[in-house]
């Protein structure tokens, strides 16, 4: 019975999200080389690319679904598996690389429990290696989903996770 | 009016300053007197957060600021008319000076309100391209060549020469295309200008456009930086509202729309052929030119394409003249370009200097030298396609043929700064680590040899390098270059080439004695801790592992087994208590 429920919810969310799909498809009819951007917003909505939401975007585009899938894996962006809440990525560019950014990174890993690409258990952060965010005269720099921290030491890092944690236990979003 | 800025670009809000700006929106809320502004970077990044109070004109630039600052600031200079000198960085009532630097494309970045089309307006926005529009497509065109104007995206090449071969190119639809996708890491001058100053490289477009007979352009740009991106939305949307970009534009028969493509995350997408391929929605590897893009490009029509700051430049030399860039400069290398300083340096940040200054007045003139005391060892330009000067050649000049003849390049500007703590045999494996994983596998010599190249350099670091790895890696770094399709692999031995040039000793410390100079190479190192250890416990606390153990006032110890060998033990120890060997 149970199961059953579950397979009945199972279909009303898949329909939901294969209008949500559809509706980002329909964004851009019209324009010309729309996939990347369709993958993006299909991504941003829902964290990853899944095989169903890949092959409904093939077949509206009218492209093969091995395409589809041979663009989205081109592209270091693209995910195919869930993510957490927040994205941590930690940059290991020039700078950050020279400025201690291993040290940074051993300390994140193992406060955290993860490894690079690895999202936590309760859902909330995954980390992903990127080469250079830009700010390297800020190094070590991480940022976290669309926020940027600069000039961080062990303990300043510790503390911003600490607060996106404190925040979910109050039910809020940074 | 009292005018109040924060600058608030990625850099300045990564160091605070939206903490800083919402303090002084906080305390200045009822006040009618006071108009408190956003602006971009001002390229002091080692000062952020900056802040700059005007009072009747006379101007004072605050850094760093932080809440409790910004209070003082507020009671004492904003509302007392007592600026805080311990806090001022420089104060007047004109244009700020930068010590030995000359300022083109950063002209209005950390200024102007780069949400406020009516800032860059005031400060002879669009002026460029009112002249343009005035004269024929081939008079631009020929003063953009009198300018000396070289893409700065990297290879240098005349943007003059550019705009003609697109201008002659017959069909009737063309596009132009703005580099935005500034891969390089250790370079950020793209990202500050299009946040601190978007019009500028709008502007530049829409000359192109009308120089080459092309009415539709995209920027194409890189997905971690999403407030540029908000940027150029709200840049584009502002000057569509004031008919600069549209159709007729200014009354004109010229009608241009500018699109944004966001990149996903791969580097050779910045490489002009991938770059268009990716647009069109494919994987983004790159094609064999010639065609050229501006015989056929974007979905195989006439292309024009330059980077961010090539397209700062224009709208300038189009308002001012010819002679007002290439006045400056050497006899190849004409006008300003922009550097962005990194690494192992006090005043890291942006700098826009004349083309030819030697290295030397960069790096110690304006960057204030090496942080800590510490010994220069060498600068890396260009990236992973460029190289590592060392210090006996610090008075070349910064263009683009004498940088060439050391084995670097200019690239995109990116000069990252390494002192005596780095080890050139693991920057170079850095760099080729990188290049391995962004190569996109069409070129076998690229995908695989580079690989090969790696894997010598992680041996060699690993302490287990052979006498005859350098002559292996000299062999595969001159196959690569000549068996690879584009710059990618051509230059991605280059890394590699220069540190085995200057610093071939390193190299031979690690194959015949086992030993990292420097003492960076993890497998070559061990820590640990001797019997001055008064166990003050600070070591234990910073160990991000929980490799050391040890009570209270009696010496700690290291478990190697759990040891990382991340240093950190040996940078908190006060009483040089840590061994590192
Ligand atoms: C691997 C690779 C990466 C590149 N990345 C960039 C980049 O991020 N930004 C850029 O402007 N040019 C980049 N270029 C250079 C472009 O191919 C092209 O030369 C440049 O955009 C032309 O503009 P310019 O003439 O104004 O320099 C790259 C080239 C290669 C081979
Ligand atoms: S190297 Fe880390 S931000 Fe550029």
């Amino acid at each position: 019975m149970i199961i059953l429920i579950n397979l009945l919810n199972m279909d009303k969310i898949m329909d939901n999200d294969k209008n949500k799909i559809k509706s980002i498809i329909d964004e851009y009819s019209g324009s010309k080389g729309a996939l990347i951007p369709i993958l993006q917003k299909t991504q941003a909505t829902f964290g990853y690319l899944s095989e169903e939401s890949m092959t409904i975007i093939a077949e509206a585009l009218n492209i093969s679904s091995s395409d589809v899938y041979g663009v989205a894996t081109f592209f270091a962006q693209f995910r195919f598996t869930p993510v957490g809440k927040y994205v941590i990525r930690v940059c290991h560019g020039t700078a950050c690389h020279v400025g201690g950014v291993k040290i940074l990174d051993a300390m994140l890993k193992s406060k955290i429990g993860i490894k690079n690409g690895e999202t936590t258990k309760d859902g909330l952060f995954t980390i992903q290696e990127v080469a250079c965010l830009g700010c390297c005269s800020l190094a070590p720099v991480v940022m976290i989903n669309d926020t940027t921290y600069g000039k961080l030491t062990n303990e300043k890092l510790g503390k911003i996770i600490d607060t996106y944690v404190q925040a979910e236990k109050e039910g809020k979003t940074l | 009016m009292i005018r109040i800025k924060v600058g608030t670009a990625t850099c300045g809000n990564a160091a605070g300053a939206q903490k800083v700006f919402d303090k002084f929106k906080e305390l200045s809320l009822n006040d009618k007197d006071i108009s408190l502004e956003e602006t971009g970077c001002i390229g002091m990044c080692y000062v952020e957060p900056i802040a700059e109070v005007a009072v009747s004109g006379e101007k004072y630039l605050y850094g760093p600021v932080d809440e409790k600052i910004a209070e003082l600031i507020f009671q004492d200079h904003v509302k007392g008319g007592k600026p805080v000198e311990k806090y001022v960085l420089s104060n007047t009532s004109n244009e700020y000076k930068f010590n030995k630097q000359r300022r083109i494309v950063l002209r209005n970045t950390g200024v102007i309100d780069p949400e406020k089309i009516d800032d860059y307006l005031a400060r002879d926005g669009y002026n460029g391209l009112k002249k343009a529009l005035a004269k024929k497509p081939e008079e631009v065109i020929q003063i953009v060549l009198d300018s000396g104007l070289r893409g700065r995206g990297g290879a240098g090449f005349p943007t003059g020469m550019k705009w003609k071969f697109a201008n002659s190119s017959k069909n009737d639809k063309k596009y132009v295309i703005c580099n935005a996708d500034e891969g390089d890491p250790g370079a950020f001058m793209d990202r500050s200008v299009l946040e601190g100053d978007p019009h500028s490289v709008l502007e530049g477009m829409l000359i192109c456009g009308y120089a080459i007979g092309a009415n539709e352009g995209y920027v194409y740009c890189r997905a971690e930086y999403p407030l540029a991106i908000k940027r150029l939305i709200d840049a584009i949307k502002q000057a569509k509202e004031r008919n600069l970009i549209g159709d007729n534009i200014l009354g004109s028969n010229f009608s241009f729309d500018i699109h944004i493509k966001e990149g996903a995350g791969a580097f050779v997408c910045g490489e002009e052929t991938a770059l268009m391929a990716s647009v069109e929605g494919k994987r983004g590897m790159p094609r064999l030119r010639p065609p050229f893009p501006a015989v056929s490009g974007l979905w195989t029509k006439p292309t024009n394409i330059n980077n961010v700051e090539t397209f700062a430049c224009v709208g300038y030399i189009l308002s001012n003249g010819a002679e007002s860039f290439n006045k400056y400069g050497t006899e190849k290398s004409k006008g300003t370009k922009v550097f962005a300083l990194a690494g192992k340096i006090n005043n890291g940040g942006l700098v826009e200097v004349e083309m030819g200054i030697p290295l030397r007045e960069v790096i110690y003139d304006i960057g204030g030298g090496i942080k800590d005391g510490k010994k220069f060892k060498a600068v890396q330009m260009g990236g992973p396609s460029g190289g590592c000067i060392p210090e006996h050649l610090l008075d070349t000049k910064v263009d683009y043929e004498s940088l060439m003849a050391t084995g670097a390049i200019v690239g995109s500007g990116g000069m990252v700064v390494l002192d005596e703590d780095s080890c050139m045999v693991d920057v170079a494996r850095y760099f080729l680590n990188f290049t391995q994983n962004e190569s996109c596998g069409k070129c076998a010599f690229c995908r695989i040899g580079t690989k090969r190249m790696l894997e010598i350099l992680n041996k060699i670091c690993d302490g287990k390098g052979e006498e005859s790895d350098i002559a292996d890696l000299m062999d595969l770094a001159a196959k690569i270059k000549n068996s690879s399709l584009c710059a990618l692999g051509q230059t991605a031995p280059n890394p590699v080439l220069t540190t085995l040039k200057y610093f071939e000793d390193e190299y031979v410390a690690h194959i015949k004695d086992k030993k990292c100079p420097a003492g960076v190479c993890t497998a070559l190192i061990n820590f640990t801790i001797n019997d001055k250890c008064i166990g003050c416990q600070l070591c234990k606390k910073v160990c991000p592992v929980a490799a050391i153990s040890g009570s209270a006032k009696v010496k700690h110890q290291i478990d190697q087994d759990v040891c990382i060998k991340c240093g950190a033990c040996y940078k908190a120890c006060k009483i040089s208590a840590i061994d590192k060997k």
